[in-house]
């Protein structure tokens, strides 16, 4: 006890350590903050260097006094296990609070502070900060884009009886859960289309497309009534003759003119833009993509060597090409390949060009579900006496997308993240609207404001889904 | 018969509507190139091509063919992928490891990171750098150097430039450097494996490393001189550096948001990788008397990295393919040269486009097809 050790403390100095590294640690801290927020320098009488480096060294000489092992005061060991295990841990430690602490104010008087609200011309933005102004002005045409300001209730209407159908699964009683699956496979898709179709649109634009999707849902709902020895035949064959005989046969477009609804005006795809564009592309996406996933997924592992290689040949193609050059592909290159008389809308080239691309990727998370089921499953329901398509349906894929929720979920959040890539055809989604808003002379100089505004948008979109998809994961885990 | 039918049947009336589908296509290109006077062939690939580019890595102007511009493209394609591969790989494995650091704070920002980018679309942090980012950046005049030769400017990044003098002997030396490297390495595992004994090997090979190129500058006559970018005045208000090497802040924004964004993903690969490893096989390696470098050399990194490499060539990969984001902010990539200006100049749709997804798709395919020789190589051979 002669000596007094500096620099490793014992029982009987504990508490100076104790005390004299917290108060450092804290000087440390505050001096940061002062700087921070008040622009006061405590250590101003020091040379420039000293005084720039003095928290640090204040911080770090306090963190390694109080290191102390099993010191008896509970949270002095939590902060020691958490940020304070040894030298190096310590100084990253520091220099990260320090950076927290730093970036606040700028963060803060931007968005906030020096920010200007009010009005409606760009003569209020004249502090240092955010110009949310100009969001505010513009805001109309980031959501819907070029559709027309009178007519916007009817996104609005759609969007918000789509999200309440969507939402029925939650308030089915157990009677009608069982059709909760053919709700969300084949009618709320056809609600959404028809809601879109007429609603939102509110006029001729999709024909050929909807005669297509009219062909499949009637064959689809057909097709659960049809034995399994002949599934395949019929899927192959009826969709397609359903199509050509509604196209050639039935006078549809007479069908749809009378259904029209009275007083809405016609929009066409041209002016539909903003972030409700983005969820129209997405939903419509999502929908297809997945089906189509699955059936090359399957393909994929089929036992006929030819329906393999096909497969291999489409999932191959589409995963080794950049989304751009789809787009472009749909754009300059597919209209020479129909007939003249034979017209797209490019909104639905998009949705076809996006579907087939994300597809690939859906077929591959597909697969390796399906190959990581035991062999057990599928000699159980072979011996079962089940046919190919009973087999998949009943046995083998529900166990498959079980297991493979997480990555569905992350080619679902590729796609969405994806969308901003339909500039490309010219349609203008948030960003693509974004881009012209900063061009308008009127508003120049915003760019940073719109971008960031998209990005928060964009952020809690994509968030909520991972959120949403880990928390289905956890939901669905069993143990096998 | 009634077996081989079943199997048949569906595989023929596939393949027939496969082909039905393409003849549909082939048709109708046929009659519509024919109804507007267009011409299929790749003969315009040797014309003249009468456009500019204003980044380019070979000499090129408006005077040399399609072809010469295609390539053009496709370099810079690469060069920007393999930036963003090295600037991606770097912050992936630091921030992947961060993300398991037993530090609260470090792993709480490690995640902060990962969850902010990945959840951006690429796109939107292209645009955000370039026409926001980077346009608060200093004009040329007001720029101030950093370490003093690099100048940061709204008209992009200026590095000096390195001049070399008998650079094919370095080259050689480097060559030198590195065969002998492998060769004292086999020597070494030999001497372990016979007779028990280590050598240094890292020591000697970071001697070797940095002793020959050395060398090279001593007695080889190899020189290298730096010319530093100078400001030049064009008009009253117009400045330009001259000398050195310019990066256009094109390719800055473009690296900057391809690598920030790939980054997160590899680190999540990183992540899962070491996480992967089991805690016994730590354990066991520690208990029969490894250090802890060892450890982590010896039995953690081998098995991580069979985890690790796969998903992250699948990420490189990405980031090559999401390098055609660059036409959304004219930087002269493959899709921006090629399937933009040359197709509008040309209108050879059908031409244009399926070269650019091929080369897209015959780099995917070599580069998956490495992957799988590699896998197969390092796959746990079982006895």
């Amino acid at each position: 006890m002669s000596k007094i050790n500096f620099l490793k403390p014992d029982k009987s100095n504990l508490q100076i350590f104790l005390y004299s590294g917290t108060f450092l640690f804290f000087i440390s801290i505050l001096d940061v903050f002062l700087n921070a927020f008040f622009r006061v320098n405590l250590t101003f009488f020091l040379p420039g260097f000293l005084s720039f480096l003095l928290p640090l060294i204040l911080g770090f000489i306090g963190l390694y006094f109080i290191r102390i092992e099993l010191s008896g005061v509970k949270k002095l060991d939590l902060i020691n296990k958490h940020i304070n295990t040894n030298n190096f841990n310590a100084i990253l430690s520091l220099l990260i609070i320090f950076v927290i602490i730093k970036s606040i104010p700028p963060i803060l008087s931007w968005f906030f502070i020096e920010a200007s609200f009010a009005g409606d011309t760009k003569d209020v933005c004249t502090g240092s900060g955010a110009c949310w102004t100009y969001i505010k002005v513009w805001f109309r045409r980031f959501m819907y884009g070029m559709y027309p300001n009178a007519e916007q209730w009817r996104i609005n209407l759609s969007f918000i009886a789509l999200a309440l159908l969507g939402s029925v699964g939650y308030f089915a009683t157990d009677k009608f859960k069982k059709y909760l699956t053919l709700y969300y496979v084949v009618i709320y898709p056809l609600i959404a289309f028809l809601f879109i179709f007429f609603f939102i649109s509110g006029g001729p634009i999709f024909f050929d497309f909807s005669y297509g999707i009219i062909a499949a849902i009637i064959s689809i709902i057909v097709g659960f009534f049809i034995p399994s020895k002949f599934k395949f035949y019929y899927f192959l064959i009826i969709p397609f003759a359903l199509y050509i005989i509604l196209k050639y046969f039935i006078f549809f477009e007479e069908a749809i003119e009378l259904g029209k609804l009275d007083g809405l005006n016609w929009v066409e795809t041209g002016a539909w833009g903003g972030l409700s564009l983005t969820f129209i592309i997405s939903f419509f996406c999502l929908i297809f993509c997945f089906p189509i996933g699955m059936a090359f997924a399957l393909g994929r592992r089929s036992g006929f060597p030819l329906i393999r290689y096909i497969s291999i040949g489409f999932i191959e193609f589409w995963r080794g090409v950049p989304l751009i050059t789809v787009l472009f592909m749909s754009a300059v290159m597919f209209p020479m390949f129909l007939p003249e008389d034979f017209f797209i809308d490019k909104l639905v080239r998009a949705i076809i060009a996006i579907s087939l691309f994300e597809a690939a990727y859906v077929a591959e998370v597909i697969r390796g579900g399906l190959q990581a089921l035991p062999r057990g499953q599928y000699e159980a329901a072979k011996s079962l006496g089940m046919g190919y398509w009973k087999m998949h349906i009943f046995v083998i894929l529900p166990q498959a997308l079980k297991l493979v929720i997480p990555g569905i979920a992350n080619t679902f959040l590729a796609l969405v993240k994806d969308t901003p890539l339909i500039f490309v055809v010219g349609l203008l989604e948030i960003v693509g609207m974004l881009n012209l808003a900063k061009t308008n002379p009127k508003w120049l100089g915003f760019a940073m404001e719109g971008y960031v505004f998209a990005a928060i948008i964009f952020w809690i979109i994509c968030y909520a889904m991972s959120k949403y998809s880990y928390n289905l994961e956890q939901k669905y885990k069993t143990d096998r | 018969m009634n077996f081989k039918l079943k199997t048949i049947v569906p595989q023929l009336i596939t393949v027939l509507a496969v082909i039905l589908v393409f003849g549909f296509f082939t048709y109708n290109a046929q009659i519509n190139m024919e109804n507007r006077g267009i011409d299929f062939g790749y003969g315009f690939l040797s014309q003249e091509s009468s456009f500019d580019v204003q980044f380019s890595l070979i000499e090129y102007d408006g005077s040399h063919s399609y072809f010469r511009a295609y390539l053009v493209g496709l370099l810079n394609t690469i060069l920007v992928s393999v930036i963003g591969i090295i600037i991606a790989t770097v912050i992936g494995v630091i921030v992947g490891i961060a993300r398991l650091s037993p530090n609260y704070l470090i792993n709480k920002f490690a995640a902060f990171y990962v969850e902010f980018f990945r959840n951006i679309p690429l796109l939107l942090q292209i645009f955000f750098w370039y026409f926001a980012a980077l346009r608060a950046l200093p004009l040329p005049q007001d720029a101030e150097a950093m370490f003093g030769v690099f100048f940061l400017t709204i008209k992009g990044l200026y590095v000096p430039a390195f001049i070399w003098e008998n650079l094919n002997i370095f080259f050689y030396s480097l060559v030198a450097a590195v065969i002998s490297i492998i060769i004292i390495k086999t020597y070494a595992k030999k001497v372990q494996e016979t007779q028990g004994k280590q050598i240094p090997v890292f020591l000697i090979g970071i001697g070797l490393i940095f002793s020959l190129p050395l060398l090279s500058f001593l007695i080889g006559g190899v020189n290298l001189s730096f010319e530093v970018p100078k400001l030049k005045q064009l008009a009253t208000t117009s400045f330009i550096y001259e000398g050195g090497v310019s990066l256009p802040p094109e390719l800055i924004a473009l690296t900057l948001s391809l690598s920030l964004y790939t980054a997160t993903f590899i680190a999540e690969c990183v992540r899962a990788g070491i996480q992967g490893v089991g805690k016994g096989q730590k354990e066991a390696a520690a208990s029969i008397g490894l250090t802890p470098n060892q450890v982590l050399k010896l039995v953690i990194m081998p098995q991580a990295l069979r985890i690790i490499i796969p998903p992250t060539t699948n990420q490189y990969l990405n980031l090559t393919k999401n390098s055609s984001l660059a036409a959304a902010i004219a930087y002269p990539d493959l899709v921006l040269v090629f399937a933009g200006t040359a197709l509008m100049q040309t209108g050879k749709a059908i031409e244009i486009v399926s070269i650019t997804m091929l080369t897209y798709l015959s780099l995917s395919v070599s580069i998956s097809i490495l992957m799988n020789w590699y896998n197969k190589k390092i796959a746990i051979k079982e006895k």
